[in-house]
């Protein structure tokens, strides 16, 4: 009975190496320069690429790390540093229930909260709603690291005069830094492939979005639209997508487990 | 001018400083700058309940309980019902659980219980890698991959021998239920392993150690001491994937056929909530459209707090009595 449970775990794993290996091999195969490079070709055109899904990525996860990084950053220092009893168990109930909304529903808010006042869709719409998705875990990585450094650096510090303020900016929170840093790529490498909050507020485009209130292609919800589109050419084309987000969410998280496993947090798990 | 040399010598007990003594030091800035995002964290949720509950009430005024209980949603007519996704959401996580839960639990044993330390973490580290594969290149899989092996070579034989059940009745053309509940099996297994891991291995060393000195196999203390004593945390892990696969979007609409059909057949296509919203919310027209699709969003809000909540009460008290 107990070998049958190592099967099942071989298996699991299994799953994995194919979806790696598949992707791999059909989407490494279907990748060239012109998808580094090129716009989307108009439909029924073979050729092109998706530079503005590339570039718009980009842009729609930097503004939602300008916004969720630093409210859960420090929400977080709140938490760990300042919390009174009854707000901070409301703060990380609110945190904790804001972890388990459905992607899609966050979209719908974002889409509430800045589409429909400003009467379309754009690349602000898509950063607020990846940057609320980043807020809960931002809190708990910040408040978890935070806890994870001794109180004797604290205490240490206070020692020798510095206020409270002083001692968790230059003495706790450069002792947490690589965690913290690994963290937060973490849940950067989570909302990158974020595709349901997209659909309705970034939208998409075919050409380059200029500024920040257009709508804007990314990565995510091209693969999408172009595996439910019947042309063959765009399938290969969202395998090579595929290809190119997952080796980017899987790069970032093999660095960023790495750093925290070896970082003296792990020794508390 | 003499009181305030005075007041100033006395340290103040948790009394009134002036402002700009309390200022000076940076301290309390720093704690005010803190403080208001923890409450603008606070207030996001309220506002995202609240928009969600006041941009549905047009269709709540208009169907009221009718909404979930009817079964016809036609939007050119303007009669919006919405079982058939409550039923395909349903439908498509059950399934993925029945599969997964198995799978999970096994998995979670060997990891906690047999495998080498440094084995286990190899694998509990490739299987969080699992976790992190986008929803997206799930679904990618799921339409290129997972839809025509199942058309091809498991389905026809599966009908062939259980053809004579209801749930395995009628055409199959390959985006169905039961692709959906196979690729959110897959999705939500890393969920299960990982949650129902930890909790095992909270399980106290004696309790292992006493049932083994009685004279228990390996498999008898696992079985029947160490499952026992994690089950309400295990149970909990199985919540707190249910609430993933409910919430579950795009992997479910690209391979779950978007028909809204209520069917006993797990072969024929379907919808899910979460996949209306995905589908047509972009191009909804008229304001009783989108504020149905809104009432979605807010059931499917509900029902994910719900079991957010069960999973988080389970897991609590076992990892607490374990600890």
């Amino acid at each position: 009975m107990l070998s049958l449970s190592g099967v099942c775990t071989v298996f699991i794993i299994g799953i994995l190496f194919f979806i790696l290996g598949y992707l791999l091999f059909h989407g490494a195969k279907s990748l060239d320069w012109n998808f580094f490079t090129k716009l989307p070709k108009p439909s029924g055109e073979t050729g092109g690429g998706m530079a503005n899904a590339i570039v718009g990525s980009g842009k729609v996860i930097l503004l939602a790390t300008c916004i969720g990084v630093p409210i859960g950053f420090l929400a977080g220092v709140y938490l760990a540093e300042y919390s009174g009893k009854v707000f901070a168990f409301v703060i990380r109930y609110t945190v904790d229930l804001l972890n388990g909304v459905p992607s899609i529903v966050i979209g719908i808010f974002a889409y509430a909260m800045v589409v429909k006042p400003m009467r379309h869709f754009s690349t602000l719409a898509g950063g607020v709603a990846l940057g609320i998705m980043m807020i809960p875990i931002a809190v708990r990585t910040t408040e978890e690291f935070l806890r994870a450094v001794p109180v004797s650096m604290r205490e240490g510090a206070m020692a020798l005069g510095a206020t409270k303020a002083k001692t968790i900016f230059t003495v706790v929170v450069p002792a947490a830094i690589s965690g913290l840093t690994s963290g937060m790529m973490l849940n950067l490498a989570r909302v990158a492939g974020e595709t349901a909050p997209l659909l309705f507020t970034a939208l998409g485009n075919m050409f380059w979005s200029r500024g920040w209130l257009e709508p804007i292609a990314t990565l995510p919800v091209m693969i999408y639209n172009y595996a439910i589109s019947p042309e063959e050419d765009l399938h290969q084309q969202a395998w090579a997508a595929g290809f190119v987000l997952l080796t980017l969410v899987l790069m970032i998280n093999v660095t960023a487990r790495m750093v925290i496993s070896r970082g003296p947090a792990a020794s508390r798990r | 001018m003499a009181s305030t040399v005075v007041t100033a010598d006395i340290p103040p007990r948790g009394g009134v400083r002036s402002l700009y003594a309390r200022l000076r030091g940076g301290d309390e800035i720093a704690y005010l700058i803190t403080i208001i995002c923890a409450v603008t964290i606070f207030l996001v949720v309220a506002l995202l309940v609240w928009q969600l509950w006041a941009n549905s009430q047009p269709t709540v005024k208009t169907f009221g309980w009718h909404f979930i209980l009817s079964s016809r949603w036609d939007p050119n007519a303007g009669v919006f019902g919405a079982l058939p996704f409550i039923y395909g959401t349903c439908v498509t996580s059950f399934l993925a659980l029945l599969i997964a839960i198995p799978l999970g639990v096994a998995a979670a044993v060997f990891l906690a219980e047999m495998a080498p330390p440094k084995l286990s973490g190899l694998l509990t580290f490739l299987i969080e890698l699992l976790a992190a594969v986008p929803s997206v290149i799930y679904g990618l899989l799921g339409i290129f991959i997972l839809v025509p092996v199942i058309r091809n070579y498991i389905v026809p034989p599966l009908v062939g021998t259980f053809g004579f059940l209801p749930i395995f009745k009628g055409s199959f053309y390959g985006v169905s239920f039961l692709s959906a509940g196979l690729v959110l099996a897959v999705m939500v297994v890393p969920f299960i392993i990982s949650v129902s891991r930890e909790i095992l291995l909270a399980v106290p060393t004696d309790q292992r150690e006493a049932a083994l000195a009685l004279g228990a196999t390996k498999w008898e203390t696992t079985w029947d001491v160490v499952i026992p004593n994690a089950l309400t945390g295990i149970i909990g892990s199985v919540f707190l994937a249910l609430a993933r696969a409910l919430g579950e979007t795009m992997a479910v609409t690209m391979v779950i056929g978007n028909t809204p059909t209520i069917s006993a057949s797990l072969l024929s296509p379907g919808y899910s909530i979460a996949a209306v919203i995905a589908n047509e919310f972009a191009e909804a027209s008229g304001d009783l459209y989108v504020s149905s699709l809104i009432l979605l969003g807010l059931v499917l809000f509900g029902l994910t707090i719900v079991i957010n909540g069960i999973a988080r009460i389970l897991i609590l008290t076992t990892t607490q009595r374990g600890g």
